[in-house]
Protein backbone atom coordinates (compact mmCIF):
# COMPACT_ATOMS: atom_id res chain seq x y z
CA UNK A 1 0.00 0.00 0.00
CA UNK A 2 2.97 2.29 0.94
CA UNK A 3 4.94 1.70 -2.20
CA UNK A 4 2.97 3.18 -5.07
CA UNK A 5 1.98 6.08 -2.88
CA UNK A 6 5.06 7.65 -2.83
CA UNK A 7 6.28 7.89 -6.45
CA UNK A 8 2.51 8.90 -6.75
CA UNK A 9 3.46 11.93 -4.63
CA UNK A 10 6.55 12.49 -6.26
CA UNK A 11 4.96 13.05 -9.75
CA UNK A 12 2.46 15.57 -7.94
CA UNK A 13 5.32 17.67 -6.95
CA UNK A 14 6.90 17.26 -9.98
CA UNK A 15 3.24 18.42 -11.91
CA UNK A 16 3.18 21.15 -9.55
CA UNK A 17 6.69 22.64 -10.25
CA UNK A 18 5.55 22.48 -13.56
CA UNK A 19 2.86 25.21 -13.14
CA UNK A 20 4.79 27.39 -10.86
CA UNK A 21 7.76 27.65 -13.82
CA UNK A 22 5.36 27.71 -16.41
CA UNK A 23 2.14 29.21 -15.19
CA UNK A 24 3.29 32.88 -15.21
CA UNK A 25 4.38 32.93 -18.60
CA UNK A 26 1.82 31.13 -20.47
CA UNK A 27 -0.89 33.85 -17.99
CA UNK A 28 1.46 36.53 -19.42
CA UNK A 29 0.91 35.13 -23.49
CA UNK A 30 -2.54 35.06 -22.85
CA UNK A 31 -2.74 38.47 -21.57
CA UNK A 32 -0.63 39.79 -24.73
CA UNK A 33 -4.08 38.53 -26.61
CA UNK A 34 -6.16 39.96 -24.20
CA UNK A 35 -7.97 43.17 -25.56
CA UNK A 36 -8.27 45.27 -22.29
CA UNK A 37 -5.17 47.44 -21.50
CA UNK A 38 -6.09 46.86 -17.88
CA UNK A 39 -5.63 43.33 -18.35
CA UNK A 40 -9.12 42.98 -17.27
CA UNK A 41 -11.25 39.60 -17.15
CA UNK A 42 -13.27 38.44 -18.90
CA UNK A 43 -10.91 37.70 -21.65
CA UNK A 44 -11.60 38.74 -24.84
CA UNK A 45 -9.31 37.80 -28.04
CA UNK A 46 -7.59 40.09 -29.55
CA UNK A 47 -4.56 40.93 -31.94
CA UNK A 48 -4.66 44.57 -31.28
CA UNK A 49 -1.15 44.79 -29.10
CA UNK A 50 0.77 43.19 -31.88
CA UNK A 51 -0.28 45.16 -34.08
CA UNK A 52 0.47 48.52 -31.75
CA UNK A 53 3.83 46.69 -30.78
CA UNK A 54 4.77 46.53 -34.67
CA UNK A 55 3.66 49.93 -35.30
CA UNK A 56 6.32 51.33 -32.74
CA UNK A 57 9.18 52.42 -33.59
CA UNK A 58 10.71 52.27 -30.32
CA UNK A 59 10.46 48.35 -29.99
CA UNK A 60 11.59 47.65 -33.36
CA UNK A 61 14.52 49.71 -33.41
CA UNK A 62 15.68 47.96 -29.91
CA UNK A 63 14.59 44.63 -31.62
CA UNK A 64 16.41 45.11 -34.63
CA UNK A 65 19.52 46.55 -32.06
CA UNK A 66 19.34 43.50 -30.08
CA UNK A 67 19.14 40.65 -32.63
CA UNK A 68 22.21 42.31 -34.40
CA UNK A 69 24.38 42.50 -31.45
CA UNK A 70 23.31 38.90 -30.73
CA UNK A 71 24.49 37.96 -33.96
CA UNK A 72 27.70 39.54 -33.62
CA UNK A 73 28.06 38.33 -30.03
CA UNK A 74 27.36 34.53 -31.58
CA UNK A 75 30.22 35.00 -34.52
CA UNK A 76 32.40 36.34 -32.57
CA UNK A 77 32.16 34.61 -29.44
CA UNK A 78 32.27 31.14 -31.10
CA UNK A 79 35.48 32.03 -33.04
CA UNK A 80 37.16 33.25 -30.46
CA UNK A 81 36.13 30.36 -27.89
CA UNK A 82 36.47 27.68 -30.35
CA UNK A 83 40.14 28.57 -31.12
CA UNK A 84 40.67 28.43 -27.43
CA UNK A 85 38.98 25.32 -26.68
CA UNK A 86 41.02 23.63 -29.23
CA UNK A 87 44.21 25.39 -27.77
CA UNK A 88 43.60 24.54 -24.41
CA UNK A 89 42.57 21.09 -25.27
CA UNK A 90 45.54 19.70 -27.59
CA UNK A 91 48.52 21.80 -25.90
CA UNK A 92 50.03 21.14 -21.89
CA UNK A 93 51.50 24.01 -20.70
CA UNK A 94 52.59 25.94 -17.49
CA UNK A 95 49.26 28.03 -16.45
CA UNK A 96 46.78 25.81 -18.18
CA UNK A 97 44.59 25.08 -14.88
CA UNK A 98 44.74 29.18 -14.39
CA UNK A 99 43.37 29.78 -17.64
CA UNK A 100 40.19 27.37 -17.27
CA UNK A 101 39.75 28.96 -14.13
CA UNK A 102 39.84 32.41 -15.38
CA UNK A 103 36.23 31.38 -17.09
CA UNK A 104 34.68 31.35 -14.10
CA UNK A 105 34.60 35.15 -12.96
CA UNK A 106 32.28 36.02 -15.44
CA UNK A 107 29.82 33.30 -15.49
CA UNK A 108 30.24 33.24 -11.46
CA UNK A 109 30.32 36.87 -10.45
CA UNK A 110 26.71 38.58 -10.19
CA UNK A 111 26.63 40.44 -13.49
CA UNK A 112 25.27 43.61 -11.40
CA UNK A 113 29.43 43.70 -10.64
CA UNK A 114 30.68 43.09 -13.80
CA UNK A 115 28.21 45.65 -15.67
CA UNK A 116 29.13 48.23 -13.48
CA UNK A 117 33.13 47.95 -13.87
CA UNK A 118 32.73 47.58 -17.04
CA UNK A 119 30.83 50.71 -17.79
CA UNK A 120 33.66 52.64 -15.27
CA UNK A 121 36.33 51.08 -16.87
CA UNK A 122 34.72 51.80 -20.31
CA UNK A 123 34.32 55.48 -19.60
CA UNK A 124 37.81 55.85 -18.05
CA UNK A 125 39.47 54.58 -21.16
CA UNK A 126 37.38 56.02 -23.91
CA UNK A 127 35.27 53.85 -25.40
CA UNK A 128 32.25 55.16 -23.39
CA UNK A 129 28.71 53.90 -23.36
CA UNK A 130 26.53 52.87 -26.64
CA UNK A 131 26.25 49.59 -28.81
CA UNK A 132 30.05 48.92 -29.29
CA UNK A 133 30.51 48.52 -25.91
CA UNK A 134 27.39 46.78 -24.90
CA UNK A 135 28.88 44.23 -27.91
CA UNK A 136 32.46 43.90 -26.10
CA UNK A 137 30.31 43.40 -23.06
CA UNK A 138 28.45 40.65 -24.09
CA UNK A 139 31.34 38.67 -26.39
CA UNK A 140 32.48 38.85 -22.71
CA UNK A 141 29.63 37.04 -20.92
CA UNK A 142 29.19 34.78 -23.70
CA UNK A 143 33.13 33.52 -24.25
CA UNK A 144 32.93 30.95 -21.15
CA UNK A 145 29.90 29.47 -22.22
CA UNK A 146 31.25 28.87 -25.90
CA UNK A 147 34.67 27.41 -24.59
CA UNK A 148 32.70 24.99 -21.80
CA UNK A 149 30.76 23.72 -24.63
CA UNK A 150 32.75 23.18 -26.61
CA UNK A 151 35.12 21.64 -24.84
CA UNK A 152 33.14 19.13 -23.43
CA UNK A 153 32.42 17.99 -26.94
CA UNK A 154 35.91 17.92 -27.28
CA UNK A 155 36.74 15.89 -24.47
CA UNK A 156 34.83 12.82 -26.49
CA UNK A 157 37.65 13.01 -29.14
CA UNK A 158 39.58 10.82 -29.96
CA UNK A 159 42.96 12.39 -30.78
CA UNK A 160 44.80 9.43 -32.27
CA UNK A 161 42.24 10.41 -35.46
CA UNK A 162 44.02 13.09 -35.87
CA UNK A 163 47.55 11.47 -35.50
CA UNK A 164 46.17 9.16 -38.68
CA UNK A 165 45.11 11.81 -40.55
CA UNK A 166 48.59 13.04 -40.04
CA UNK A 167 50.65 10.08 -40.79
CA UNK A 168 48.29 9.57 -44.31
CA UNK A 169 49.89 13.35 -45.01
CA UNK A 170 47.12 15.83 -44.16
CA UNK A 171 49.15 19.07 -43.41
CA UNK A 172 47.63 20.91 -40.17
CA UNK A 173 45.67 23.10 -41.68
CA UNK A 174 43.91 19.92 -43.15
CA UNK A 175 43.30 17.97 -39.99
CA UNK A 176 41.51 20.74 -38.71
CA UNK A 177 39.53 21.35 -41.25
CA UNK A 178 38.57 17.87 -42.61
CA UNK A 179 39.09 15.84 -39.26
CA UNK A 180 38.68 17.70 -35.98
CA UNK A 181 36.07 20.77 -36.65
CA UNK A 182 33.58 18.23 -37.97
CA UNK A 183 33.54 16.44 -35.17
CA UNK A 184 33.30 18.98 -32.39
CA UNK A 185 30.60 20.80 -34.80
CA UNK A 186 27.60 20.21 -32.30
CA UNK A 187 29.29 21.27 -29.74
CA UNK A 188 30.09 24.52 -31.64
CA UNK A 189 26.69 24.71 -33.43
CA UNK A 190 25.53 24.68 -29.26
CA UNK A 191 28.22 26.90 -28.11
CA UNK A 192 26.93 29.86 -30.83
CA UNK A 193 23.15 28.94 -29.85
CA UNK A 194 24.64 29.94 -25.88
CA UNK A 195 26.27 32.98 -27.46
CA UNK A 196 23.37 34.03 -29.28
CA UNK A 197 20.69 33.35 -25.88
CA UNK A 198 23.08 35.30 -23.53
CA UNK A 199 23.60 38.16 -25.54
CA UNK A 200 19.77 38.07 -26.74
CA UNK A 201 18.50 37.82 -22.92
CA UNK A 202 21.23 39.72 -21.22
CA UNK A 203 19.34 42.51 -19.40
CA UNK A 204 22.16 43.51 -16.38
CA UNK A 205 24.85 44.03 -18.28
CA UNK A 206 23.41 46.20 -21.48
CA UNK A 207 21.03 48.57 -19.03
CA UNK A 208 24.28 50.14 -18.06
CA UNK A 209 26.62 50.14 -20.86
CA UNK A 210 23.85 51.13 -23.48
CA UNK A 211 22.95 54.55 -24.65
CA UNK A 212 19.92 55.91 -22.80
CA UNK A 213 18.85 56.66 -26.94
CA UNK A 214 19.38 53.68 -28.37
CA UNK A 215 18.71 50.65 -26.02
CA UNK A 216 18.29 47.06 -26.50
CA UNK A 217 15.23 45.44 -26.11
CA UNK A 218 15.02 43.95 -22.39
CA UNK A 219 16.24 47.56 -21.43
CA UNK A 220 13.82 49.11 -23.64
CA UNK A 221 11.14 46.71 -21.39
CA UNK A 222 12.32 46.91 -17.84
CA UNK A 223 11.72 51.12 -18.13
CA UNK A 224 8.69 50.39 -19.53
CA UNK A 225 7.75 48.49 -16.60
CA UNK A 226 8.93 50.74 -14.35
CA UNK A 227 6.91 53.57 -15.78
CA UNK A 228 3.57 51.47 -16.09
CA UNK A 229 3.29 48.27 -17.94
CA UNK A 230 1.04 47.88 -21.10
CA UNK A 231 -0.34 44.88 -23.03
CA UNK A 232 2.35 46.36 -25.63
CA UNK A 233 5.36 45.16 -23.65
CA UNK A 234 3.47 41.71 -22.99
CA UNK A 235 3.16 41.34 -26.54
CA UNK A 236 7.13 41.88 -27.17
CA UNK A 237 7.93 39.65 -23.86
CA UNK A 238 5.80 36.84 -25.22
CA UNK A 239 7.71 36.88 -28.96
CA UNK A 240 11.15 37.52 -26.91
CA UNK A 241 10.28 34.04 -24.20
CA UNK A 242 9.03 32.19 -27.45
CA UNK A 243 12.36 32.92 -29.37
CA UNK A 244 14.66 32.39 -26.01
CA UNK A 245 12.79 28.96 -25.18
CA UNK A 246 13.16 28.00 -28.91
CA UNK A 247 16.75 28.70 -29.14
CA UNK A 248 17.62 27.05 -25.79
CA UNK A 249 15.39 24.20 -26.97
CA UNK A 250 17.93 23.43 -29.80
CA UNK A 251 21.18 24.84 -27.46
CA UNK A 252 20.21 21.70 -24.90
CA UNK A 253 19.42 19.36 -27.90
CA UNK A 254 22.42 19.70 -29.36
CA UNK A 255 24.86 19.55 -26.48
CA UNK A 256 25.08 17.15 -23.58
CA UNK A 257 23.09 19.77 -21.08
CA UNK A 258 20.04 17.71 -21.92
CA UNK A 259 20.88 15.52 -19.63
CA UNK A 260 20.92 12.13 -21.72
CA UNK A 261 21.84 8.65 -20.13
CA UNK B 1 47.86 16.46 -25.42
CA UNK B 2 50.77 17.77 -26.13
CA UNK B 3 53.73 18.95 -24.29
CA UNK B 4 54.98 22.09 -25.71
CA UNK B 5 57.96 22.02 -27.28
CA UNK B 6 58.51 23.10 -30.85
CA UNK B 7 58.62 27.13 -31.44
CA UNK B 8 55.61 26.49 -34.32
CA UNK B 9 53.22 24.72 -31.39
CA UNK B 10 53.93 27.86 -29.37
CA UNK B 11 53.02 30.71 -31.79
CA UNK B 12 49.87 28.62 -32.61
CA UNK B 13 48.96 27.79 -28.92
CA UNK B 14 49.19 31.90 -28.80
CA UNK B 15 47.41 32.64 -31.66
CA UNK B 16 44.55 30.20 -30.79
CA UNK B 17 44.17 31.34 -27.28
CA UNK B 18 45.18 35.13 -27.03
CA UNK B 19 41.95 36.46 -28.75
CA UNK B 20 39.84 34.99 -26.29
CA UNK B 21 41.57 35.94 -23.28
CA UNK B 22 42.68 39.08 -24.40
CA UNK B 23 38.91 40.08 -24.71
CA UNK B 24 38.25 38.39 -21.18
CA UNK B 25 41.24 40.70 -19.94
CA UNK B 26 39.76 44.05 -21.48
CA UNK B 27 36.08 43.29 -21.12
CA UNK B 28 36.38 41.63 -17.83
CA UNK B 29 39.72 41.25 -15.51
CA UNK B 30 40.68 45.10 -16.06
CA UNK B 31 37.52 46.24 -15.16
CA UNK B 32 37.27 44.47 -12.15
CA UNK B 33 40.90 45.98 -10.99
CA UNK B 34 39.75 49.16 -12.21
CA UNK B 35 36.61 48.98 -10.10
CA UNK B 36 39.10 48.78 -7.09
CA UNK B 37 41.12 51.85 -7.90
CA UNK B 38 38.32 53.96 -8.57
CA UNK B 39 36.69 53.34 -5.60
CA UNK B 40 38.95 54.98 -3.59
CA UNK B 41 38.81 58.18 -5.87
CA UNK B 42 36.92 61.48 -4.31
CA UNK B 43 35.61 62.24 -8.09
CA UNK B 44 35.92 60.58 -11.57
CA UNK B 45 39.26 62.11 -13.58
CA UNK B 46 37.18 62.38 -16.62
CA UNK B 47 34.72 64.99 -14.58
CA UNK B 48 36.55 66.62 -12.51
CA UNK B 49 40.49 67.80 -12.91
CA UNK B 50 41.29 68.19 -9.18
CA UNK B 51 40.36 64.42 -8.52
CA UNK B 52 42.12 62.88 -5.19
CA UNK B 53 42.44 59.79 -3.89
CA UNK B 54 40.07 59.42 -0.13
CA UNK B 55 39.06 56.72 2.02
CA UNK B 56 35.89 58.34 2.33
CA UNK B 57 33.84 55.87 0.09
CA UNK B 58 34.18 52.86 2.56
CA UNK B 59 34.43 55.00 5.46
CA UNK B 60 30.45 55.60 4.62
CA UNK B 61 30.00 51.93 4.74
CA UNK B 62 30.83 52.38 8.91
CA UNK B 63 29.47 55.85 9.28
CA UNK B 64 25.84 55.36 7.84
CA UNK B 65 24.16 52.01 9.08
CA UNK B 66 22.63 52.36 5.62
CA UNK B 67 24.60 50.31 3.59
CA UNK B 68 25.23 47.85 6.03
CA UNK B 69 21.68 47.07 6.69
CA UNK B 70 21.00 46.83 3.44
CA UNK B 71 23.60 44.56 2.47
CA UNK B 72 22.42 41.90 5.10
CA UNK B 73 19.22 42.83 3.96
CA UNK B 74 20.15 41.68 0.49
CA UNK B 75 22.05 38.15 2.46
CA UNK B 76 18.93 37.70 3.98
CA UNK B 77 17.31 37.21 1.13
CA UNK B 78 19.70 35.17 -0.38
CA UNK B 79 19.24 32.37 2.28
CA UNK B 80 15.59 32.23 2.14
CA UNK B 81 15.38 32.43 -2.17
CA UNK B 82 18.32 29.74 -1.03
CA UNK B 83 16.54 27.76 1.93
CA UNK B 84 12.87 27.77 -0.41
CA UNK B 85 14.83 26.67 -3.09
CA UNK B 86 16.07 24.10 -1.86
CA UNK B 87 13.05 22.89 -0.37
CA UNK B 88 11.14 22.98 -3.52
CA UNK B 89 13.36 21.92 -5.98
CA UNK B 90 15.59 18.97 -4.34
CA UNK B 91 12.77 16.89 -3.60
CA UNK B 92 11.80 17.37 -7.35
CA UNK B 93 15.49 16.68 -8.67
CA UNK B 94 15.33 13.41 -6.54
CA UNK B 95 11.68 12.30 -7.89
CA UNK B 96 13.27 12.84 -11.43
CA UNK B 97 16.20 11.04 -10.90
CA UNK B 98 15.76 8.04 -8.64
CA UNK B 99 11.44 6.95 -9.78
CA UNK B 100 10.92 8.33 -13.53
CA UNK B 101 12.76 6.56 -16.06
CA UNK B 102 13.91 6.92 -19.77
CA UNK B 103 12.47 9.65 -22.61
CA UNK B 104 9.85 10.65 -19.67
CA UNK B 105 12.38 11.51 -17.29
CA UNK B 106 14.71 13.43 -20.39
CA UNK B 107 11.63 15.26 -21.61
CA UNK B 108 10.66 16.15 -18.33
CA UNK B 109 14.45 16.95 -16.80
CA UNK B 110 14.58 19.48 -20.27
CA UNK B 111 10.99 21.30 -19.05
CA UNK B 112 12.15 22.20 -15.44
CA UNK B 113 15.77 24.09 -16.99
CA UNK B 114 14.02 25.13 -20.11
CA UNK B 115 12.78 28.23 -18.15
CA UNK B 116 16.02 28.80 -16.62
CA UNK B 117 18.05 29.44 -19.75
CA UNK B 118 14.76 32.15 -21.11
CA UNK B 119 14.82 35.63 -20.71
CA UNK B 120 14.90 36.68 -16.88
CA UNK B 121 13.52 39.76 -17.11
CA UNK B 122 10.45 38.34 -18.93
CA UNK B 123 10.02 35.86 -15.93
CA UNK B 124 10.24 38.24 -13.92
CA UNK B 125 7.44 40.47 -15.37
CA UNK B 126 5.21 37.98 -15.77
CA UNK B 127 4.82 37.39 -12.29
CA UNK B 128 3.97 40.96 -11.69
CA UNK B 129 1.02 40.49 -14.35
CA UNK B 130 0.00 37.72 -12.13
CA UNK B 131 0.35 39.20 -8.99
CA UNK B 132 -0.95 42.77 -9.04
CA UNK B 133 -3.84 43.61 -7.22
CA UNK B 134 -6.92 42.61 -8.82
CA UNK B 135 -5.01 40.55 -11.14
CA UNK B 136 -4.96 36.97 -12.50
CA UNK B 137 -3.99 34.96 -9.15
CA UNK B 138 -6.88 36.59 -6.88
CA UNK B 139 -9.61 36.45 -9.67
CA UNK B 140 -8.20 32.80 -9.92
CA UNK B 141 -9.20 31.92 -6.79
CA UNK B 142 -11.74 34.17 -5.93
CA UNK B 143 -13.37 32.07 -8.84
CA UNK B 144 -12.40 28.68 -6.26
CA UNK B 145 -12.76 29.78 -2.91
CA UNK B 146 -16.34 31.29 -2.01
CA UNK B 147 -14.80 34.24 -0.29
CA UNK B 148 -12.82 37.78 -1.26
CA UNK B 149 -9.31 37.44 -1.29
CA UNK B 150 -7.14 40.10 -0.91
CA UNK B 151 -3.95 38.81 -1.31
CA UNK B 152 -1.90 42.03 -1.97
CA UNK B 153 1.13 40.31 -2.87
CA UNK B 154 2.72 42.74 -5.31
CA UNK B 155 4.98 45.24 -3.63
CA UNK B 156 5.87 43.12 -1.11
CA UNK B 157 8.78 41.09 0.23
CA UNK B 158 6.95 38.11 -0.65
CA UNK B 159 6.52 38.88 -4.27
CA UNK B 160 9.94 39.37 -4.74
CA UNK B 161 11.01 35.98 -2.87
CA UNK B 162 8.48 34.40 -5.24
CA UNK B 163 10.11 35.98 -8.65
CA UNK B 164 13.15 34.88 -7.04
CA UNK B 165 12.67 31.72 -6.47
CA UNK B 166 11.05 31.02 -9.78
CA UNK B 167 13.89 32.61 -11.39
CA UNK B 168 16.70 30.51 -9.67
CA UNK B 169 14.47 27.09 -9.08
CA UNK B 170 16.39 25.27 -12.04
CA UNK B 171 19.39 25.76 -10.97
CA UNK B 172 19.29 23.35 -7.60
CA UNK B 173 17.61 21.01 -9.50
CA UNK B 174 19.83 20.61 -12.28
CA UNK B 175 22.51 20.17 -9.81
CA UNK B 176 20.93 17.92 -7.51
CA UNK B 177 19.05 15.99 -10.40
CA UNK B 178 22.92 15.32 -11.94
CA UNK B 179 24.44 14.28 -8.58
CA UNK B 180 21.37 12.04 -7.70
CA UNK B 181 21.28 10.47 -11.48
CA UNK B 182 25.33 9.89 -10.76
CA UNK B 183 24.44 7.84 -8.04
CA UNK B 184 24.93 4.20 -9.19
CA UNK B 185 21.51 1.90 -8.99
CA UNK B 186 23.15 -1.05 -7.53
CA UNK B 187 23.86 0.57 -4.25
CA UNK B 188 20.11 1.40 -3.38
CA UNK B 189 19.23 -2.09 -4.56
CA UNK B 190 21.83 -3.54 -2.19
CA UNK B 191 20.64 -1.01 0.25
CA UNK B 192 16.98 -1.79 0.12
CA UNK B 193 17.48 -5.90 0.11
CA UNK B 194 19.23 -5.76 3.46
CA UNK B 195 15.80 -3.81 4.62
CA UNK B 196 16.67 -0.34 4.66
CA UNK B 197 13.23 1.45 4.51
CA UNK B 198 13.10 4.40 2.03
CA UNK B 199 13.49 6.93 4.48
CA UNK B 200 16.89 5.60 5.82
CA UNK B 201 18.09 4.85 1.87
CA UNK B 202 17.06 8.34 1.35
CA UNK B 203 18.83 9.84 5.11
CA UNK B 204 21.79 7.57 4.72
CA UNK B 205 22.67 7.32 1.25
CA UNK B 206 20.88 9.64 -0.96
CA UNK B 207 21.52 12.98 0.73
CA UNK B 208 25.09 12.25 1.63
CA UNK B 209 26.13 11.29 -2.10
CA UNK B 210 24.51 14.16 -3.55
CA UNK B 211 25.24 16.72 -0.76
CA UNK B 212 27.68 18.14 -3.00
CA UNK B 213 25.38 18.79 -6.18
CA UNK B 214 23.08 20.21 -4.01
CA UNK B 215 25.49 22.52 -1.94
CA UNK B 216 27.07 23.71 -5.68
CA UNK B 217 23.33 24.51 -6.29
CA UNK B 218 22.77 26.56 -3.13
CA UNK B 219 25.65 28.51 -3.90
CA UNK B 220 24.89 29.40 -7.67
CA UNK B 221 21.22 30.72 -6.00
CA UNK B 222 22.57 32.85 -3.15
CA UNK B 223 25.30 34.74 -5.31
CA UNK B 224 23.82 36.18 -7.61
CA UNK B 225 20.40 36.54 -5.51
CA UNK B 226 22.38 38.75 -3.18
CA UNK B 227 24.07 40.93 -6.04
CA UNK B 228 19.64 40.82 -7.35
CA UNK B 229 18.30 44.41 -8.47
CA UNK B 230 16.10 44.08 -11.36
CA UNK B 231 13.53 41.79 -9.34
CA UNK B 232 13.43 43.85 -6.19
CA UNK B 233 12.72 46.81 -8.45
CA UNK B 234 10.39 45.16 -10.21
CA UNK B 235 8.04 43.00 -7.95
CA UNK B 236 9.06 44.75 -4.53
CA UNK B 237 8.16 48.59 -5.33
CA UNK B 238 8.33 50.56 -1.62
CA UNK B 239 9.53 47.06 -0.11
CA UNK B 240 12.39 46.60 -2.84
CA UNK B 241 15.69 48.72 -1.62
CA UNK B 242 18.19 46.15 -1.49
CA UNK B 243 21.71 46.72 -1.55
CA UNK B 244 21.60 45.86 -5.38
CA UNK B 245 19.24 49.08 -6.07
CA UNK B 246 21.44 50.85 -4.12
CA UNK B 247 24.24 49.96 -6.80
CA UNK B 248 22.02 50.71 -8.95
CA UNK B 249 21.01 53.71 -8.51
CA UNK B 250 24.95 55.03 -7.73
CA UNK B 251 25.40 54.81 -11.53
CA UNK B 252 21.95 55.58 -13.08
CA UNK B 253 20.43 58.20 -10.61
CA UNK B 254 22.70 59.80 -7.97
CA UNK B 255 25.59 59.57 -10.97
CA UNK B 256 28.00 59.24 -7.59
CA UNK B 257 30.41 56.12 -9.29
CA UNK B 258 33.48 56.19 -6.76
CA UNK B 259 30.57 55.20 -3.89
CA UNK B 260 29.30 52.89 -6.18
CA UNK B 261 32.28 51.15 -6.75
CA UNK B 262 32.85 50.86 -3.71
CA UNK B 263 29.57 49.17 -2.67
CA UNK B 264 30.19 46.73 -5.71
CA UNK B 265 33.85 46.20 -4.44
CA UNK B 266 32.38 45.64 -0.89
CA UNK B 267 29.75 43.03 -2.99
CA UNK B 268 32.52 41.20 -5.01
CA UNK B 269 34.56 40.55 -1.99
CA UNK B 270 31.38 39.22 -0.09
CA UNK B 271 30.75 37.17 -3.27
CA UNK B 272 34.20 35.98 -3.60
CA UNK B 273 34.28 35.05 -0.04
CA UNK B 274 31.61 32.53 -0.54
CA UNK B 275 32.97 31.66 -3.75
CA UNK B 276 35.88 30.99 -2.25
CA UNK B 277 34.41 29.23 0.73
CA UNK B 278 32.69 26.94 -1.57
CA UNK B 279 35.52 25.53 -3.88
CA UNK B 280 35.99 22.40 -2.19
CA UNK B 281 32.66 22.10 -2.59
CA UNK B 282 31.94 22.93 -6.22
CA UNK B 283 34.87 20.79 -6.75
CA UNK B 284 33.47 17.96 -5.38
CA UNK B 285 30.36 18.41 -7.24
CA UNK B 286 31.62 18.82 -10.62
CA UNK B 287 33.93 14.92 -10.37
Amino acid sequence: MRRPLLPLLGRAWLALILVFLYAPILVMAAMSFNASPFYQLPFEFSTRWYADMAMNPQIIEASLRSVGIALATMVIATALGTAASIALFRYDFPGKRVLQVLLFPPIAIPWLITGTAMLIFFFAIGIGRGTPAVLIGHVALALPYVIVTVSARLSSFDVTLEEAARALGADAWTVLRRVTLPWIAPGIVAGALFAFAVSFDQFVVSYFLAEPGDSTLPVLIYTAIRKGFTPEINAISTIIITVSMGIMFLATRKSSFGGSR
Amino acid sequence: MAEITAPEDRRRLVTLLSPAYLWLTLAVFLPLSAMLFFSFLTDLPQDAPDWGFTLENYLSFGESEVYATLLWKSLKLGVTVTFFCILIGYPCALVLARTIKGRARETLFLLVILPFWSNSLVRIFSWAIVLRGNGVLERGLEAVLPWDIRLNLMFTTHAVVIGLVHSYLPYVILTSYLALQAIDDDIVDAARSMGASTLTILRRLLLPLSLPGLLAGAVLVFVPVVGSFMEPRILGGRHGTYYGTVIEDQFVAVYNWPLGAALSFVLLAVVLLILGLSTPILRRART
